[in-house]
């Protein structure tokens, strides 16, 4: 189809465009929708409106427009609550039709009932959509949706209360009522004194229960966490028996593995040189089957130079790795103060002679020595005392 | 004359290889599983050094510390274990062990750790003298530090960067020129500062472990 296949891209605007946003809102979403729109803060409106419709009601049929007028963004946890609102909408028309019929068949007893019996619908159905969510709250994280429901749990309260009002100042009740109200008060709160104990015990059964779940849930998480990792790391240790080389390679991959499960259970969002490092001494060690102990002090920003100093250790990780052999640990340290950035590599293995390194073999003048100086830092090997090689890496920080 | 070890951890098989790989090195006079044992083996044994796990049922080697300083303050605990956190690893040397090791060192070595300890001196991996590093790296008001424990010098921060980098005592001393036992004594003055230090970095690690009431 040519005319979609020539269609210029919609215009970005620069402004979101006017839309309804049911996930943001309390309501319909029109305030969150206008405070984006307008670039202020949604309470702001909120609160215009509901001023609005205190002192005149203009408020309200406002926002009645605008709901019926603006369409809704679109956006997945909305879905549920417009459901919710269409039910109390649908309900609310409904019962109209029916008192309209009855009107109709003059089985009718004076106009006083239609808006409270109207707002009663509306605002009883919308009680009724709160309470019986579709399925319980996931335990770990019931948080999102609460304020939504508890306002729209107020607003269908209010609208009940409204027509229970209504209805008694039309079949002038109203006076009375304060000594019932009275009356119902000093009742409720006996009854509150009686009943306090049981649901206070209640209440805590449910939290235990709930505590007990999330304790439950941690186990099975951490019973999978080992099955999948420690577990299979032992059956393949039995099966690799007879070599010790891939049974401590084995080993010291599920150890690492673990204490980053253990320890760190956030990886630090943004890269960085530790933790850049960190992964270089992975890499090396997974590659060449010797340990890399690692240790930083300090932290710093990845940028270019930076990334060529983690380059530049990784190479020089990797020339220990080779030389040291099996003589103990790979020693990797870096510290970052007072704007420079050191790097030790050492091993412990029969070391070399960088003079004595031939010409072709460019790794550690090329990859080490000549990438720190092209990024401004510095590099030297030199032998370690009590045996072995020691790599410095030095670059100041920009 | 051998030292005498008490080896405290809660799995036996740690306790076997333990034992096993010191043989000849040190003497092993007993062993023990929990927090409550090990307070009654270590007071009733008397040894050297007490090689201490940091996780134990019952409140952990801190708890192991306390119980038995209070009848024996000069017992001697180098801490052993798997765990890397800070706040473990600070927690259990302000209780008052002299030294903190990984459970993958070698036998030699432990029992090079061991001796250290029962000399008097301490002992640092290069784990702790990071974490020491970044601990007393951070910058204090100058009317809150008390120089002779906030602060590390210039020279004891050179011995913690090369043990940070996997250096041996005698190595340090080689290449900066300075004898072991000067080396030994900056590192039992770091750890002695470590001990005592109210830098908040120490203490929040402390106050994580619920070692500060």
């Amino acid at each position: 189809m040519r005319a979609m296949a020539t269609a210029p891209p919609p215009a970005v605007p620069a402004r979101p465009t006017l839309r309804r946003d049911p996930a943001q809102g309390r309501l319909g979403g029109v305030s969150a929708g206008l405070a984006d729109r307008l670039g202020v803060d949604p309470r702001l409106v909120r609160g215009g409106f509901l001023f609005a419709s205190v002192i005149g009601g203009l408020g309200a049929i406002a926002y009645a427009v605008l709901w019926a007028t603006i369409p809704a963004r679109s956006g997945s946890r909305a879905t549920n609550r417009r459901a919710t609102l269409l039910v109390a909408a649908g309900a609310g028309f409904l019962v109209l039709a029916v008192l309209l019929a009855l009107r109709e068949l003059e089985l009718w007893f004076s106009d006083v009932v239609v808006w409270p019996v109207l707002l009663a619908a509306v605002g009883g159905s919308l009680l009724w959509g709160q309470a019986h969510p579709a399925e319980p709250a996931p335990a770990l994280d019931p948080a999102p949706d609460r304020t939504a429901g508890l306002y729209r749990g107020g607003f269908g309260i209010a609208l009940v209360l409204g027509a229970v009002l209504l209805f008694l100042q039309g079949s002038g009740s109203l006076g009375p009522l304060r000594d019932v109200v009275l009356a119902v008060v000093v009742i409720a709160l006996g009854l509150a004194l009686i009943l306090a104990p049981f649901l206070w015990r209640l209440g805590r059964n449910l939290a235990t229960e709930r505590a007990e779940r999330i304790r439950s849930q941690e186990r099975a998480e951490v019973a999978a966490h080992l099955h999948d990792s420690v577990l299979q790391t032992l059956a393949l240790v039995q099966k690799r028996a007879d070599d010790p080389r891939a049974v401590a390679t084995l080993a010291r991959r599920q150890e690492r593995e673990l204490r980053e499960w253990l320890f760190d259970p956030a990886p630090p969002a943004a890269a960085s040189l530790a933790a850049e490092l960190r992964r270089a001494a992975v890499e090396v060690e997974e590659a060449h089957g010797v340990p890399v102990e690692i240790v930083t002090v300090g932290d710093a920003p990845l940028d270019e130079p930076v990334r060529a100093l983690v380059a530049a250790a990784r190479e020089a990780l990797t020339n220990a790795a080779k030389f040291a052999g099996l003589a103990g640990p790979v020693q990797l340290f870096a510290e970052v103060e007072h704007g420079t950035a050191q790097v030790f590599v050492r091993d412990r293995g029969a070391g070399f002679d960088l003079d004595a390194v031939p010409e072709d073999r460019r790794g550690v003048r090329d990859s080490v020595l000549a990438r720190m100086e092209r990024h401004g830092g510095r590099a030297a090997v030199h032998a370690a005392p009590g045996g072995g090689t020691e790599v410095e890496l030095c670059l100041e920080l920009a | 004359m051998k030292p005498t070890v008490v080896v405290v951890d809660d799995h036996a098989i740690f306790r076997r290889g333990v034992r096993a790989e010191l043989e000849d090195r040190v003497e092993v006079v007993g062993e023990a599983e929990s927090v409550e044992e090990a307070a009654r083996i270590v007071l009733a044994l008397k040894p050297d050094v007490v090689l201490l796990d940091v996780h134990l049922p019952g409140g952990g080697g801190v708890e192991v510390i306390r119980q038995v300083a209070t009848s024996r303050p000069a017992q001697r605990f180098l801490a052993l274990s798997v765990s890397d956190a800070a706040d473990d690893v600070i927690a259990v040397i302000r209780a008052g062990a002299r030294g903190y090791v990984t459970k993958t060192i070698g036998g030699e070595e432990l029992a090079d750790a061991i001796r250290r300890v029962h000399g008097g001196d301490a002992v640092f991996s290069p784990r702790l003298a990071g974490f020491v590093l970044d601990a007393f790296a951070g910058s204090m008001t100058p009317a809150e530090v008390d120089p002779e424990l906030d602060q590390l010098t210039a020279r004891e921060r050179e011995v913690l960067r090369h043990l940070a980098r996997g250096y041996l005592y005698k190595e340090i001393a080689h290449r900066l020129g300075i004898s072991a036992k000067t080396v030994e004594a900056h590192v039992s003055a770091v750890l002695r500062k470590l001990q005592l230090s109210n830098r908040h970095e120490l203490s929040r690690w402390a106050v994580e472990r619920r070692l500060v009431d």
